[in-house]
């Protein structure tokens, strides 16, 4: 556990430091706090309608619902609560997508989503149904003229992240939105990784599905929600079934704990977004001016503009990724998306942007959240730098590159 | 105001402070998925809960799916079904009977008692071959116990798979996948002490699962989203060091029912010499609809239920009590209460009392 590690170096924090914010985050002690009766003092079944245990949960849930909505200027009846974003990812795609199967089954997204939309989109297409996967530019932004000529008059839904979980690229949502009312399509988003992060508005987007993860924004993990617009209404076909909770799209007890702490980490990151955002993009630009002041052949992965404020990836050239892993083993760091993190291929999504193999596996994710302090950036800063230097020295392609060989133009001998 | 008394734990069960405990030292460790220490650590606790739920049930942790919920576990054994005939009683949950009903499920008969008319599931099974069918152990209403292990054999005899719904007997009786010989087995954590938002599908073997959930490649790819690691320990923290003595409410459950006899001598209990869950008694009372004795106990701060907890919200007569030949107008006046290891005789006589005036004004009022 973090706070256990009780070894300090001089002028150094505590050990290892966390900076995977876009993997998960830790729970906010206050949304701890806030959870913490629903466990056991007010323990009802939300659903249970015959007596005060069963309401007073239901009223928690409801306010925790009401929260949601207001940070994406949804209106509370249009939140599905699941558990998790994956969950509501395959909920709107193959939800939507399902209940109009007679009529239009085609489905638009990017080859950079998540790997539950990709997932999702690829169960679809098996079903039947034709999905395209729109590239990227090389800054990782969609190209909003290719994205309308994509559109067919069997399109019944377009699928773009909000922002990318591994470069932090924030896409044109307000533009993309604009393009699909104006064809009728539905315009679902993953807002995983932007929800408290960025301001949004289903309404100014034009949104009609948008999903919701718990431990993204500093709630539980376990939990999540599905925005779903109701003027126009949109309308899917459940996933799961059952009690007919969440008014038939998602049957299943509410985890009432897991609903609140949501609901608390929402109403945090509304009255902080501004000022963490500030916070956050000064730590970042701290930590990549300080990398560059120091490192020649670094390179930022995606647009630097457009951007979530927590989140740097680079690639360092002439280092192994997984020998630069274990260099800075004191930084809980992600190369590449951690839900395939434990496999050694090349990120897809750095792929996509047309960053060579060598490269994309050279690159670190630093995620900066809201317990990142300035000291862990200056930590982060020479430890990194020390990592690199170190192994640049022991690396021969390194060693040609500043005898001003060019590396790509070696024919290498096949073994 | 006195304290209240909580008779509702078919439909949640307070958590138990083992299971809290552990909870809070969990919600502030990182992804599992992730390599770094944090998710490692995650990891470890997540794979220690997994081989916990595995020995309880005698299972391989290997087969072990953890999904959000109950509800979510009964979909996928019913999504898995994969064409095969379906076949369930009308007494099933919700969440194994609308997934059922969507693939056209064929339903077999119940006798009065709520319990399968085993020749009628043969004659169903002999005209289904390979069927897979979907039986609970525990009903969620009545509490009454289903024959598995034979109704498994009878399955297994005809090709077919049996799917058990065990959400509402897991953690008060003992319970061993083998032993029931179900293929698949639903058990779910809040109804025995454990959290909500923690549920398995466990298999009787290692078999290709097709996924309600599709993404990260969690759980074997069976079940993609980053796991809920706090409420699997919290599962865990409950099956080792939860509520015990669940065996104890049997005798508050024959107390209740002595005292629905004593103030209405023609008050039917369902299942009531049948093999039940000790916890559970459901009853009608001759006269007076159920919902005013649910409001008085209420007032009084008795938590009952009508029925199951789910989401409807609408008084509708009990749909396990009709499906036992039970006719709408004494379903309608059906009442479950349902006990825990922390219920008290004191509890069960404050009940007494309620009962009584209400009765009592019921006969003054005709």
């Amino acid at each position: 556990m973090r706070g256990s590690h009780t070894q300090v170096r001089t002028n150094h924090p505590q050990l290892p430091i966390y900076m995977d914010y876009q993997s998960t985050t830790p729970c906010d002690p206050r949304v701890v706090t806030a959870m913490l009766p629903y466990f056991t003092q007010h323990f009802g079944n939300p659903h249970s309608r015959s007596h005060t245990y069963g309401w007073e949960a239901e009223k928690a849930v409801d306010q925790a619902r009401a929260e949601v909505a207001a940070i994406i200027g949804a209106d509370e009846k249009e939140i599905v609560f699941t558990s998790g974003a994956t969950e509501s990812n395959n909920l709107a795609i193959k939800g939507v997508v399902n209940f109009q199967r007679d009529r239009k089954r085609h489905v638009i997204t990017t080859v950079t989503e998540h790997k539950c939309v990709l997932d999702a989109c690829r169960h679809l297409e098996l079903e039947g149904s034709k999905v395209t996967y729109l590239p990227v530019k090389k800054n990782g932004l969609v190209d909003l003229d290719e994205l309308e000529r994509a559109i067919t008059p069997e399109t019944v839904l377009v699928s773009i992240m909000a922002a990318n979980n591994e470069i932090g690229v924030i896409q044109p949502l307000a533009e993309i939105g604009r393009i699909c009312r104006a064809h009728k399509v539905y315009f679902h988003t993953d807002a995983a990784q932007a929800v408290g992060k960025i301001p949004l508005d289903v309404n100014a987007m034009n949104i009609d599905l948008l999903s919701v993860s718990g431990h993204k924004l500093y709630g539980p993990k376990g939990i999540g929600a599905l925005y779903v617009r109701r003027k126009p209404r949109v309308r899917l076909e459940a996933l799961i079934h059952g009690g007919g909770q969440e008014r038939g799209m998602r049957s299943g007890t509410l985890p009432t704990p897991l609903c609140v702490g949501l609901g608390e980490a929402c109403r945090i990151a509304r009255a902080e977004m501004a000022s963490e955002a500030e916070r956050l993009r000064q730590l970042r630009d701290r930590l990549l001016s300080g990398i560059q002041a120091r490192l020649p052949d670094v390179y930022v992965n995606g647009d630097l503009e457009q951007r979530l404020p927590g989140n740097l990836n680079i690639s360092f050239a002439y280092v192994e990724g997984e020998g630069l892993m274990m260099g800075i083993k004191n930084l809980a760091v992600s190369s590449g998306s951690a839900c395939t993190s434990a496999s050694l291929e090349p990120s897809y999504v750095l792929r996509a942007l047309g960053v060579e193999e060598e490269m994309a596996h050279t690159s670190i994710r630093f995620g900066l959240g809201r317990f990142t302090t300035e000291q862990d950036v200056d930590y982060a800063i020479e430890h990194v730098v020390e990592a690199v230097e170190r192994l640049r020295q022991m690396s021969p392609l390194w060693e040609m590159a500043q005898q001003g060989i060019d590396i790509k133009s070696i024919q290498w001998a096949e073994h | 105001m006195t304290e209240r008394i909580y008779f509702d734990w078919n439909g949640h069960a307070p958590l138990v402070a083992a299971a809290k405990a552990a909870m809070c030292e969990m919600l502030a460790l990182g992804n599992a998925s992730a390599v770094h220490a944090d998710g490692r650590e995650a990891r470890r606790h997540i794979e220690t809960a997994r081989r916990v739920l595995a020995d309880s049930l005698g299972a391989d942790s290997a087969n072990i799916i953890f999904t959000a919920s109950g509800t979510e576990a009964n979909n996928l054994a019913l999504h898995n079904a994969r064409g095969r005939p379906v076949l369930l009683a009308a007494s099933e949950h919700e969440s194994v009977l609308r997934p059922a009903l969507e693939q056209q499920a064929i339903l077999f008969p119940l006798d009065s008692h709520g319990l399968p008319d085993l020749l009628g599931l043969e004659e169903a099974l002999t005209r289904h071959p390979r069927a897979f069918v979907a039986a609970m152990l525990a009903n969620n209403e009545t509490g009454v116990l289903w024959p598995i292990a034979e109704i498994a054999a009878l399955v297994h005899r005809h090709g077919g798979l049996l799917h058990c719904d065990a959400s509402q007997a897991f953690g008060r009786m003992p319970v061993d996948i083998d032993a029931l010989g179900a293929d698949f087995l639903t058990v779910s954590a809040h109804k025995m002490g454990g959290p909500l938002g923690a549920a398995a599908l466990v298999l009787a073997r290692d078999q290709a699962i097709v996924p309600l959930l599709q993404g990260g490649g969690q759980e074997r790819g069976r079940r993609a989203g980053t796991e809920n690691g706090p409420a699997l320990v919290g599962f865990a923290a409950a099956i080792l060091d939860g509520y015990r003595d669940w065996q104890k409410t049997r005798r508050l459950r024959d107390h209740l029912e002595d005292i629905v006899r004593e103030v209405d001598p023609r008050a039917r209990i369902f299942g009531e010499d049948r093999a039940r869950l000790d916890n559970t008694t459901c009853f009608a009372l001759s006269a007076g609809s159920g919902h005013s004795l649910v409001i008085a106990c209420d007032l009084a701060g008795i938590g009952i239920s009508a029925g199951a907890a789910c989401s409807s919200g609408t008084v509708k007569p009990s749909r396990v009590l009709q499906a036992m030949g039970v006719d709408e107008a004494t379903a309608r006046r059906a009442l479950r209460i349902s006990l825990g290891p922390t219920n008290t005789e004191d509890e069960v006589s404050r009940f007494r009392q309620v009962v009584r005036e209400r009765c009592g004004m019921l006969e003054s009022a005709a």
